[in-house]
């Protein structure tokens, strides 16, 4: 059941990604590029997206916040840990090859369905970065992260 | 403005976040694409399942979309392979790196007033716009 739940859910992102018009590049970085502003060809939606997605779910988590999960034992809140360096740099990171290409996770994993080689190209590499990182990652050592298991994204 | 969709971006952005608390609801777990994706992909993850799920979903909404009628863009790339490349490696390093990307930063963070998250939002935010800033009008012309 939590499989299936998680494939619902999946569909439903996936959906919000296609008719907000997000799985376009060119749509995204219509909206990064705010020096086009002066000229008229600035494009507001992506803020509208994000503002609509975090109403609901700024609404929404309140609402599930004390409860525990339907489908598995227990919910997997991020623990509030200190801005360090690791996530200034990779938030610059990010936000660079995101500049370059208009991708982010979401939106290339959607795109795999058309099938197109830049998409594929994109998602090959985005692997092996994250790849790359747990490589690095597990020859330092350890820190004391959450141990309760893979993904620790903290959101 | 150009290209300005208002309707269909507020549709979207209330289906991803509807997705978004669902997936807490039901699985207890956040919504940050490029967690569910690194940890689907990396060899030590344990519970494997519902991550091949939601990536499947994912992939699966496209063809949903395209038979009820709505019309499925070809991603345009802005530039050549090597770029894409380029980009594709940045972005798998830095969302791991800094632990989230646009979903799990962008919307579950910022939802919850996670100071992390809205650091790492305003970060990668202010950094695009530069690096578009830098490719459309200035190395471009």
């Amino acid at each position: 059941m939590p499989v299936f739940a998680s494939l619902i859910c999946g569909f439903i992102f996936g959906l919000g990604l296609v008719i907000s018009g997000m799985t376009q590049p060119t749509k995204v970085l219509g909206f990064l590029d705010i020096f086009a502003a002066p000229s008229g060809g600035w494009d507001p939606s992506l803020a509208v997206v994000m503002a609509a997605g975090l109403a609901v779910t700024s609404i929404g988590y309140a609402l599930v916040r004390r409860r525990a999960p339907l489908f598995d034992t227990q919910s997997r809140w991020p623990a509030a840990t200190p801005i360090d360096r690791p996530l200034v740099t990779g938030a610059v990171l990010f936000g660079i090859g995101w500049g370059l290409v208009g991708l982010c996770p979401g939106p290339a994993i959607v795109n795999l369905a058309t099938l197109s080689p830049g998409v594929i190209v994109f998602v090959v590499a985005m692997a092996v970065g994250m790849l790359a990182h747990d490589l690095w990652q597990s020859r330092r050592t350890t820190t004391a992260r959450d141990l309760a298991g893979a993904p620790v994204a903290d959101g | 403005m150009a290209n300005f969709t208002p309707i269909s971006a507020a549709i979207g952005g209330a289906l991803i976040g509807l997705s978004v608390v669902l997936l807490m609801l039901f699985n207890g777990r956040i919504a940050g694409i490029s967690g569910i994706f690194g940890g689907l992909i990396s060899p030590q993850t344990s519970d494997r399942g519902w991550l091949l799920a939601f990536v499947v979903g994912l992939i699966a909404a496209p063809s949903a979309a395209a038979l009820a009628g709505f019309t499925v863009p070809t991603p345009q790339m802005p530039g050549s392979f090597v770029t894409t490349a380029v980009g594709g490696l940045l972005v798998g390093l830095g969302t791991k790196l800094g632990s989230g990307c646009t979903s799990g930063h962008g919307i579950c963070g910022l939802a919850r007033l996670s100071p992390r998250s809205i650091a790492a939002t305003g970060i990668f935010m202010v950094t695009a716009v530069v690096v578009v800033a830098l490719m459309r009008h200035v190395i471009e012309g």
